[in-house]
């Protein structure tokens, strides 16, 4: 009987005979294993990975797009891909409002990197509010918002989404057809289900206003409605204000309840104010609803993850309960979120000056966009490309879908190295004037040479 | 005042197309939540307007004036940092670089691991977000599986891996009598524990105890785990706190390491670098091969995905400057030990200082534990009268946060715990 045998009996005095010759035969560590077989019904069966059968994941779609788009050495390359703002040199931005922020928390040799609380920075949270809500906001002076700091988007997204599937009755979200790629993975490991209502019109290349009535008024009461605060994301289609109140008057008469997305406020129209429009409307009528903000764009605090919650509810105590239990999804997740970002964004928000000048960079940005639209659309003119391409001046934000399919975005990344996410959305803050011709060019070869 | 109004054959509430001013919240019966135990603790005593309160609560360090330290490193790194880069998205997985520096940590400079590229790992939320995004991970692929958790533990633990939904058990750890570790039934529970069960174990400075197994200990600990098949998942939070020397923090993770074991890892810079409020970490599994480690690293962005999408920069960025400068990360060296030498020191003087006080308790304990806590073996109800009579502020578990003591109040905190104890 061999060792392993010996062990594999597993009678007391044959595991002791087998650890002695362990001992007494494993001086050097490669060997200490030679006599130690783990048991048939073992998770690591010979030692090997219990995760051994796990397959590679996919490669995120979207940022999927930088990595093949870095690894091209054409000099003519162009990533119209991730949604990251650039200048007109290419360059990505950090906001000089930012830097000012930056320089001042530096110098401050008093600031300290203590944990912040579960919920964040408390000024942030309350400047986040008045941002979206505006500085008067009946449900602010009135204490029935709680808001909490989250990171980015995504965070305030998957917190909100957690708390929902916890404490509200219904568990079903609806998202508009097409939504950011992520929407539906985030809101699916908090724990509802997804549904879809028609949003976006192909033949239009705008909004399918009747399909979107009909699909709410068919939704169960009380499920949860995610709605694109403004700049939809991937299409750029966004609803008038006349089509917001019907969406509004809809939802409440059904007792939906709307879970804003707000990741692009100041970005798409150049106003703030503007921008929160469709989220006002709402909170005007005394109703509840959730909002997610992200100052990745509007900041160009993409990689602080910067962001804030806030849950619009119908009384003061209410607020306060809901925050105690927003905390207790958030602990178990990271505990309390990055101190760096938040302090930025709340020296910026409460410096009159700051603010300002934040405003104008954000005007700047939201401006070049547009123009980039306009270029687009005249060089396409210019060039007689088939088809109507007003959508382009249409749509409103960083994104256009350009309405090309998938075979014509393959073409336009082979033969002119442009790159795109495959449902044809291009990210306007890539282009600049330089590069508007190429891209013209690319569209027109991939509209008049592929089907 | 409500108008019905008659809109197609439907009755509606003039208030519900008002969003419903006559309806109540959908939130009506959502429960206060429980306060945190732990961060309950500090709001606490924030609130306190006495001017001789004394926090030995949550785990952040203090310097002799109690006041929190930002190491010279750190703001060097961070002098360095602002105004030079871009602030935009890193990868899923978080910074490359970080990830790198700080896997050499854990794993030793010349890792083999590391050469052969075996292990998968992610920049992760601090020390929290690596054990959750683990959980998650575990729930995933394992979905089987339960976790084991050592009693008692980071009371967060148990609400991560809750709310990862994977079930969980406890197995021995602490022994009150001699406020040391309970190995004989430690052991006891991990043969007994079905073969291939995940554990959950604090790599130095256990919290909340203290209480660490000796190197051979450890050693059993290993041996016996090859034995029945388990996973070990190391949550190392203190590598350098502990001892002073980062390589002897690590000695459990090695000992593992050594005898072959495909460890999980979650490490933490809130206290060793002191970057609490930047939520840096990393976490990080060890696969068969290379390729095992690019799949499972694909499998672990995919949870960060759709939590927040990619981990914050700054506090990355701090890092990676700090451990990739030679000069950098050796001025980082010695400010660790300079914060672990002061806790060692705070631990002998409040053990003087108890012993001097004519208290006929054994309070051996508080130096032989090590790490950022001691457990005093306090009761709950001499917890309070310590807040309510002495205004010192502690969990109820009767947890000292080392951290928090001073030459200026250790005597009173002596004091103190003496008053409350002496007529136990």
């Amino acid at each position: 009987m061999n060792s392993d045998q010996l062990f594999n009996n597993s009678s007391s005095t044959d595991r002791r005979l087998s650890i002695l010759t362990k001992h007494i035969l494993a001086s050097s560590s490669s060997s200490s294993l030679a006599m130690v077989s783990p048991s048939p019904t073992s998770a690591s069966s010979g030692g090997g990975s219990v995760f051994s059968n796990l397959v590679q994941a996919p490669e995120d779609p979207i940022l999927g797009v930088t990595i093949a788009y870095n690894k091209d050495p054409s000099p003519v390359k162009l990533n119209l891909g991730v949604g990251a703002y650039r200048t007109e040199e290419g360059k990505p931005l950090v906001l000089n409002v930012v830097r000012q922020a930056e320089q001042q928390l530096v110098n401050d040799s008093s600031r300290v990197k203590e944990y912040l609380p579960i919920v964040g920075l408390a000024d942030f949270n309350k400047l986040s509010a008045k941002l979206i809500l505006g500085a008067d906001s009946p449900a602010i002076q009135e204490n029935r918002v709680t808001t909490v700091q989250c990171l980015s988007g995504t965070g305030s997204l998957r917190v909100g989404a957690e708390f929902l599937a916890r404490h509200y009755h219904e568990r079903t979200i609806y998202i508009p057809l097409p939504t950011w790629g992520n929407h539906p993975k985030v809101f699916t490991l908090a724990g509802l289900s997804v549904k879809s209502f028609r949003y976006y019109d192909p033949t239009t290349r705008g909004l399918n206003f009747q399909g979107l009535l009909e699909d709410l008024q068919s939704a169960p009461s009380g499920a949860i409605v995610l709605l694109h605060a403004c700049a939809h994301n991937p299409t750029g289609v966004d609803p008038t204000p006349q089509q917001w109140e019907q969406i509004r008057q809809l939802l409440r008469s059904k007792a939906l309840l709307p879970f804003f997305d707000s990741a692009y406020q100041g970005f798409a129209s150049g106003s703030l104010d503007t921008d929160a429009q469709s989220v006002r409307m709402f909170v005007a009528d005394g109703g509840e609803c959730l909002v997610a903000q992200s100052y990745a764009k509007n900041m160009g605090l993409y990689g602080e993850r910067v962001g804030a919650l806030s849950i619009v509810c119908r009384a003061a105590d209410v607020a306060s309960r809901v925050e105690s239990q927003l905390k207790l999804v958030i602990r178990p997740m990271y505990s309390n979120p990055p101190i760096h970002g938040a302090s930025i964004v709340a020296t910026i928000l409460k410096d009159r000056n700051m603010f300002q000048d934040w405003t104008l960079e954000l005007k700047a940005m939201a401006d070049r966009i547009i123009s980039m639209r306009q270029q687009l659309f005249d060089a396409l003119c210019a060039r007689g490309t088939p088809g109507d391409w007003s959508h382009i001046i249409r749509q409103i934000g960083m994104f256009t879908f350009t309405g090309l399919n998938l075979d014509q975005v393959a073409f336009m990344t082979k033969e002119y190295h442009i790159y795109m996410t495959s449902d044809g959305r291009i990210s306007m803050a890539g282009l600049s004037s330089r590069t508007v011709p190429h891209l013209a060019d690319a569209i027109h070869a991939a509209v008049t040479r592929v089907a | 005042m409500a108008l019905r109004t008659i809109i197609s054959g439907r009755v509606i509430r003039f208030g519900a197309v008002l969003g419903g001013r006559s309806m109540s919240s959908w939130w009506g019966n959502v429960e206060p939540a429980a306060k945190d135990p732990i961060l309950g603790v500090t709001e606490a005593f924030l609130a306190d307007p006495r001017p001789n309160k004394v926090n030995v609560g949550v785990g952040a360090y203090r310097d002799d004036n109690g006041k929190p330290v930002v190491l010279e490193c750190v703001r060097e790194a961070e002098r360095r940092i602002a105004g030079n880069l871009n602030m935009e998205y890193l990868p899923m997985g978080g910074s490359a670089k970080m990830v790198e520096e700080t896997l050499k940590l854990a794993y030793g400079e010349n890792s083999d691991l590391i050469k052969d590229k075996r292990i998968a790992a992610i920049q992760a939320l601090s020390g929290t977000g690596a054990c959750r995004i683990f959980a998650d991970f575990q729930k995933r692929f394992c979905p089987d599986s339960q976790i084991y958790i050592p009693v008692p533990t980071w009371a967060n633990h148990h609400n991560i891996w809750r709310d990862a939904h994977v079930p969980q058990r406890t197995f021995h750890y602490y022994h009150p009598e001699s406020k040391g570790l309970d190995f004989a039934s430690m052991m006891d529970d991990i043969k007994n524990a079905p073969n291939g069960s995940f554990f959950m174990l604090h790599a130095c400075a256990h919290n909340p105890t203290g209480v660490d197994p000796s190197e051979e200990q450890w050693r059993e600990i290993s041996y016996q785990f090859k034995v029945k098949g388990h996973f070990p998942f190391f949550d190392m939070a203190y590598q350098g706190f502990a001892s002073g020397d980062p390589e002897k923090d690590a000695k459990s993770i090695r000992i593992f390491l050594e005898d072959g074991h495909l460890i999980g890892c979650a490490q933490s810079y809130a206290k060793n670098m002191g970057l609490y409020g930047q939520r840096v970490g990393c976490l990080s599994v060890v696969c068969e091969d290379e390729m095992q480690a690019v799949a499972v690293k694909s499998q672990l962005q995919q949870l960060a995905r759709p939590m927040y999408s990619n981990p914050p920069i700054h506090g990355a960025l701090i890092v990676s400057t700090i451990l990739g400068d030679p000069d950098l990360k050796k001025l980082w060296l010695k400010e660790v030990k300079v914060m672990a030498d002061r806790i060692i020191g705070m631990r002998t003087a409040l053990r003087e200082n108890l012993e001097k006080l004519g208290s006929s308790l054994s309070w051996e304990h508080i130096t032989n534990q090590i790490g950022m806590f001691c457990y005093s073996g306090l009761t709950p109800e001499q917890v309070d009268r310590l807040t309510d009579e002495f205004h010192i502020y502690m969990t109820r578990n009767g947890r000292i946060s080392m951290a928090g003591v001073t030459t200026g109040n250790v005597g009173y905190l002596a004091n103190a715990i003496h008053e409350v104890t002496k007529s136990a």
